[in-house]
């Protein structure tokens, strides 16, 4: 513990302690925010990151501690008090009523109308009809106008709670411009996973684990190391490098690839996307966000119907209508939001089977010995800690994502879509993850695997796409996909140009052609 | 998260965690305790009353109670609900004494009658399953539209005459033995459904649907297949249950079987079987009507009708409330 | 590449535009106020008896069911639902009407309309404290007090009977002055606009549509939401009071058994007036006019001297097929 107590601090919480049933959430944790900083809250999934910042604008009530704002201690039990209170925060998700207007929706929230006008200007967005209802204005659109709310009300504390994970980082960078003009006497909370953010934008960070603050640290250059080392404490397992085994190309060449997309397009996003899977193979996929990914990934497995463009599978051409016609020619999906994919009231051994009595042909007696038999191969193949599996729900996040994978380990798989598996779990589960990736390729399976952890690509794949603007932009194996490349690869600059420097320093720097994209589907964001 | 679990008050809070997973798990278990002691409390307030007689009637009432549960529990596992059951029974019962005096008799009013049912529920499904209308306003829809056909039906048959064959009698109100004849049809139901939902593949689709309908489609479950089927299923239950209820009382009239909605859903309701889907069975059930049929006895010997309904709703909010706070993701 | 992506157009302020836009977001109720148009033309012709005191008639039979609708209207947008009003209408009408026997007198009576009013406030209450306290979903609640309130309405009055004041049987029967003006239709008016107008302004308004629209979103906007639900519920059951009232004015009675189609004909008419049973969508004034259609559709099959009956069939196929047609064109929509 090496926090300040002097009284100069704008935000102070003491020795905060958070359980739910048996689960302690956050123990003595502990947060002091300067005037006019930028602090960082960092951990690790579970470390009790959100808890705390529940604690603090008030949705969960903390069993003890201490908040003090301005030198007074404060008592939150609801968003409304603590923005009282002057703490508001700032979620990925919009906080706005999707059926109500923007002017209504400023009334709800007794938000000034010409401060949030100034604020929409400031932050780009001009022209803002506010009579439109919210749910006909584009994403982007509202979490702007969200930010601008919370702005307008100049709360002495605003929290960012992962806020750029859904925010084109220009849009961040312009955000955090905003916040640092704030004046002295005001703070930021910035809470987010990327520490080169992180290292970007911020003058603090307090670390947390296991619902304990284990440090601050000045942000500065090479502090970001330290800040992993906190975040993970002692015992950590590193990532497993991971021996030889590319498929070459030249092996490549005499094979049927198990998937070839040509001219792909779907929704907005995904513009003529080329590019082949074989058999065999991890291949990765790297994109910024909103680069098409998402769409062709749902493309791919079934759940969206492209505009154009055709795909082969095994080289005779595949349309879906449903993701039932991926699985049975052996696509299947597994997806990083595990409340999409799990069954979280049933059992493990349910949401293994799942699969199994999707078809009709399959409705009837269940030979359950045969099932236990698949369900227990796949729970072991896995590691799969099942203590808690009478519900899934009561499973760790790393071992819910496990069951997601069993799923389609044990109803056989040729091709498996993976789409940031390893998002929010820890360290020694994403390890399982890649290595089982590997075996499943080693097998004869190939598999697509978005992440947004560029590190992976090096771990798990064989070679690696880069997506951008919807199209394929690079491809190169995964020897040669450092970080700095697929980097700069993602960014659409050329191998040879130099990274801007912002790039490279805070993936922040001038991305003016990946803001069109992405902006693209909401002329309301008006560009500098 | 639970890498950095402790425990706090280890003891007290094991005693008290280990009786709410125990209720959450078994909720057979204190279920049939409370019909037990509803039992006892009958006997007690009236001695005497525990008869053979008397058992004999709350099982008829409980099969009759318990089929239609059934189409609220199937429902609502996949987080729907079954409004037009009243009305489809009733239907069920009354088309089929029409038939009385008809060419084919009564097994033509059961084949007519069931297929009607089939027929309102299969439209059901159409409408749930395919339309994705919320099934509370479809089948309260298709309730309204049975009705006023079973209506017009009553109008065109006043000149035939109609009764309850007296197959349908002796199904409703025999004895085989000291067993009630209603038995010869619920036991095969309740077996039907108890397998349906443990042993089938279709009985985990609806779980599966009920739990979260995304996890399900993405694993390759088309769910208006499963939903058209289940809503035809739950009109023929309903028509069934129609039939007994028909048999039992030795009327037919389009509104027989009405009183039995409310009761219906909350049978299924203290049987445990969540109305948002994904949690319960059909065991829950069984003992859930059994229980309301000898509450409404035990409180038709203290209380008069109104004190009954005001009991019979706090109880049914009471024992909801408990189960809400079990199953509470903490 | 980003220049291939395509665009949405920007809508402009103009006055077309709003008055566009204005039919856009109220498109379901003008559609609706055309079909009742329709109909009532059909009416005349169905009935060429169909005159200015028929008028009055069916204002008058509609009027319960419409102030039903209306209760039924304000928890559906909260995002709730409520099975219980038939028979907090039936438990309100059955107190007035035995009360208003017991202490006749124009001047006691307005004494016991006021104490009925705040009868089903508590009512409401009590709803809506079950619903927030428990957890239980709001449709189990209001089941299980469908048959508390029942069970307290059958114990004020074992039989259909009681009186109703003059004064409030004038308000509901016959016309206003002029003979096309019937008095129902302008005390559903009045009370409308004493109620809803006010509210749907208000910061209670807007956070009742918040809870409905997305419960999230409004409980980070600073929405007590639970607050809100709770009101969302005593509103209902304010409103159902002055629907039970109504029933008393109507028919100069209490009865103590519920009409049993009143809460899914509630339910219908809030769903065909375009509030969405998710929550979030829509207002009272379609449900009012999907009221007035459906009754219309049974009036005139009468007319036409088809079995009455076929009107329930009528109703629940409305009520199915327009629900299906329009969940069709927004999956249709949200593809696109």
């Amino acid at each position: 513990m090496t926090l300040t107590t002097s009284t100069d601090m704008l935000l102070e919480a003491t020795d905060v302690s958070k359980t739910y049933g048996a689960v302690v959430a956050l123990h003595n944790a502990s947060l002091a925010v300067r005037p006019g900083e930028v602090h960082a809250l960092v951990g690790a999934n579970g470390a009790g990151k959100s808890t705390l910042v529940k604690i603090l604008t008030g949705a969960v009530t903390p069993d003890s501690g201490r908040i003090i704002v301005r030198g007074r201690e404060r008592k939150s039990h609801s968003p409304a008090e603590a923005r009282r209170n002057g703490l508001v925060s700032v979620y990925q998700e919009p906080a706005v009523i999707p059926d109500l207007d923007i002017r209504e929706n400023l009334r709800l929230t007794h938000t000034p109308v010409e401060p949030f006008r100034h604020w929409m200007n400031e932050l780009g967005v001009e022209n803002l009809n506010l009579s439109s209802l919210a749910r006909r204005l584009p994403l982007a659109t509202l979490r702007i106008v969200d930010l601008a709310k919370a702005l307008a009300i100049e709360p002495d504390v605003l929290l960012l709670d992962e806020i750029t994970a859904a925010l084109p980082a220009n849009l961040t960078e312009r955000v955090l411009q905003n916040v640092q003009q704030l004046g002295e006497d005001r703070s930021v909370i910035f809470i987010s996973h990327r520490l080169i953010e992180i290292a970007a934008v911020c003058d603090r960070a307090t670390v947390l684990r296991n619902g304990e603050t284990v440090g601050v640290v000045d942000v500065a250059a090479g502090s970001e190391d330290k800040i992993v080392n906190l975040m993970l404490g002692e015992g950590a397992t590193a990532l497993a490098q991971r021996e030889g085994g590319h498929v070459t190309a030249a092996a490549r060449s005499h094979q049927t690839p198990r998937l070839s997309l040509l001219g792909m397009s779907a929704r907005r996003r995904l513009h003529n996307a080329s590019f082949e899977l074989y058999p065999g193979e991890v291949l990765g996929v790297v994109a910024l966000e909103g680069q098409g990914q998402d769409e062709l990934f749902d493309v791919l497995a079934g759940s969206e119907r492209p505009s154009s463009g055709s795909l082969l599978v095994d080289g005779k051409p595949a349309t879906f209508h449903h993701p039932a016609d991926a699985i049975r020619i052996g696509m299947v999906y597994v997806a990083a939001d595990r409340a999409e994919a799990l069954l979280m009231q049933r059992s493990v051994r349910e949401n293994i089977s799942l699969p199994f009595s999707a078809r009709i042909p399959q409705w009837g007696w269940i030979n359950l010995g045969r099932e236990k038999h698949k369900v227990d191969e796949a729970v072991n193949t896995l590691q799969i800690d099942a203590r808690a599996g009478a519900e899934v729900r009561r499973l760790s996040g790393g071992n819910q994502q496990k069951v997601t994978i069993a799923r389609w380990v044990a109803s056989g798989v040729k091709t498996m879509l993976c789409f940031d598996p390893t998002r929010g779990i820890d360290i020694r589960t994403k390890n399982q993850i890649y290595v089982l990736l590997r075996d499943l390729a080693a097998a004869g399976a190939a598999v697509l695997l978005y992440t947004s952890e560029l590190k992976e690509i090096q771990l798990a794949c064989d070679r690696v796409i880069v997506i951008f603007g919807g199209e394929v932009v690079a491809e190169m194996p995964a020897a040669q996909a450092s970080e700095a490349a697929l980097l700069r690869a993602a960014h659409n600059l050329k191998p040879d140009s130099a990274l801007p420097e912002e790039v490279a320093a805070a993936a922040t720097g001038d991305m003016s052609a990946v803001q069109a994209a992405i902006d693209s589907q909401s002329t309301t964001v008006s560009q500098r | 998260m639970t890498a950095a679990t402790s425990t706090v008050g280890r003891n007290r809070w094991l005693s008290a965690s280990t009786w709410r997973n125990l209720l959450r798990d078994y909720p057979l278990v204190p279920l049939t305790i409370l019909l037990v002691l509803l039992v006892v409390l009958a006997d007690i307030l009236q001695p005497g009353l525990v008869n053979p007689g008397w058992v004999t009637s709350a099982v008829r009432q409980a099969a009759v109670l318990g089929i239609l549960a059934g189409c609220q529990t199937l429902t609502m596992l996949t987080g729907g609900i079954d409004l037009s059951v009243g009305f489809v029974a009733s239907m069920a019962g009354f088309v089929t004494a029409t038939f009385v005096h008809q060419p084919g008799g009564w097994p033509m009013g059961i084949a007519v009658s069931l297929g009607a049912a089939a027929l309102a529920g299969l439209v059901s499904g159409i409408g749930v399953g395919i339309f994705r209308v919320h099934p509370l306003i479809v089948t309260l829809g298709m309730g309204l539209v049975v009705f006023g056909f079973a209506n017009v039906w009553q109008l065109q048959s006043v000149q035939t005459g109609s009764g309850v064959p007296i197959e349908i009698r002796t199904i409703g109100s025999g004895t085989l033995g000291a067993l009630p004849n209603d038995l010869l049809v619920f036991v095969p139901v309740a077996i039907v459904l108890l397998l349906l939902l443990k042993r089938t593949g279709y009985g985990r689709m609806l779980y599966a649907i009920g739990d979260n309908p995304i996890a399900a489609r993405l694993s390759g479950v088309r769910s208006w297949q499963v939903l058209v089927v289940l809503y035809a299923l739950s009109g023929v239950l309903a028509g069934i249950a129609g039939l007994v209820q028909s048999g039992l009382s030795n009327t037919a009239s389009v509104t027989l079987v009405q009183p039995y909605l409310l009761p219906s859903v909350a049978a299924a309701v203290i049987g445990g079987t969540s109305i948002l889907g994904g949690r319960g069975g059909y065991s829950g059930t069984i003992v859930g009507a059994l229980i309301l049929t000898v509450l409404a006895s035990v409180l038709s010997i203290v209380l008069p009708e109104p004190w009954r309904q005001v009991v019979f709703g706090s109880i049914v909010v009471l024992v909801a409330a408990t189960y809400a706070r079990l199953t509470a993701e903490s | 590449m980003s220049a291939t992506t395509a665009t949405i157009e920007q809508p402009r302020g103009g006055p077309a535009d709003r008055i566009g836009s204005f039919a856009r977001d109220n498109a379901w109720t003008l559609g609706l106020l055309g079909f009742l148009a329709v109909l009532l033309g059909f009416t005349k012709f169905a009935n060429p008896n169909y005159g200015l005191d028929s008028l009055q008639g069916t204002a008058t039979s509609v009027l319960p069911l419409a102030l039903a609708a209306v209760a039924q209207a304000v928890v559906v947008i909260s995002g709730g639902i409520d099975l219980s009003i038939s028979s907090q209408m039936a438990l309100t009408s059955c107190i007035a009407a035995t009360l208003m026997k017991g202490y006749p007198g124009e001047g006691v009576a307005v004494g016991i309309v006021i104490l009925v009013l705040l009868i089903g406030v508590v009512l409401g209450a009590v709803n809506g404290a079950l619903v927030v306290l428990t957890k239980v979903p709001d449709i189990v609640v209001t089941l299980s007090t469908f048959f508390i309130w029942a069970g307290f309405a059958l114990l004020v009055r074992p039989a259909p009977g009681g009186a109703a004041a003059d004064w409030l049987k004038g308000l509901v029967v016959g016309g206003l002055g002029i003979d096309w003006l019937p008095k129902a239709a302008i005390l559903l008016i009045v009370l409308v606009a004493l109620i809803w107008i006010p509210l749907s302004r208000s910061r209670l308004g807007l956070s009742l549509y918040a809870i409905g629209s997305n419960p999230l979103a409004a409980f980070r906007s600073g929405v007590a939401v639970n607050r809100t639900k709770f009101l969302a519920y005593v509103i209902t059951g304010f409103v159902a009071a002055f629907a039970g009232l109504s029933l008393t004015a109507s028919t100069g009675i209490g009865t103590p058994v519920p009409e049993p189609t009143y809460v899914l004909i509630s339910i219908a008419a809030v769903v065909l007036g375009g509030v969405s049973l998710a929550g979030g969508i829509g207002g009272v004034f379609g449900p009012i006019v999907a009221v007035v259609v459906l009754q219309l559709i049974r009036d005139d099959m009468t007319f036409m001297h088809v079995d009455p009956n076929y009107g329930l069939v009528a109703q629940g196929l409305i009520l199915i097929g327009v629900l299906m047609v329009g969940s069709l064109i927004q999956q249709r929509r949200s593809r696109a």
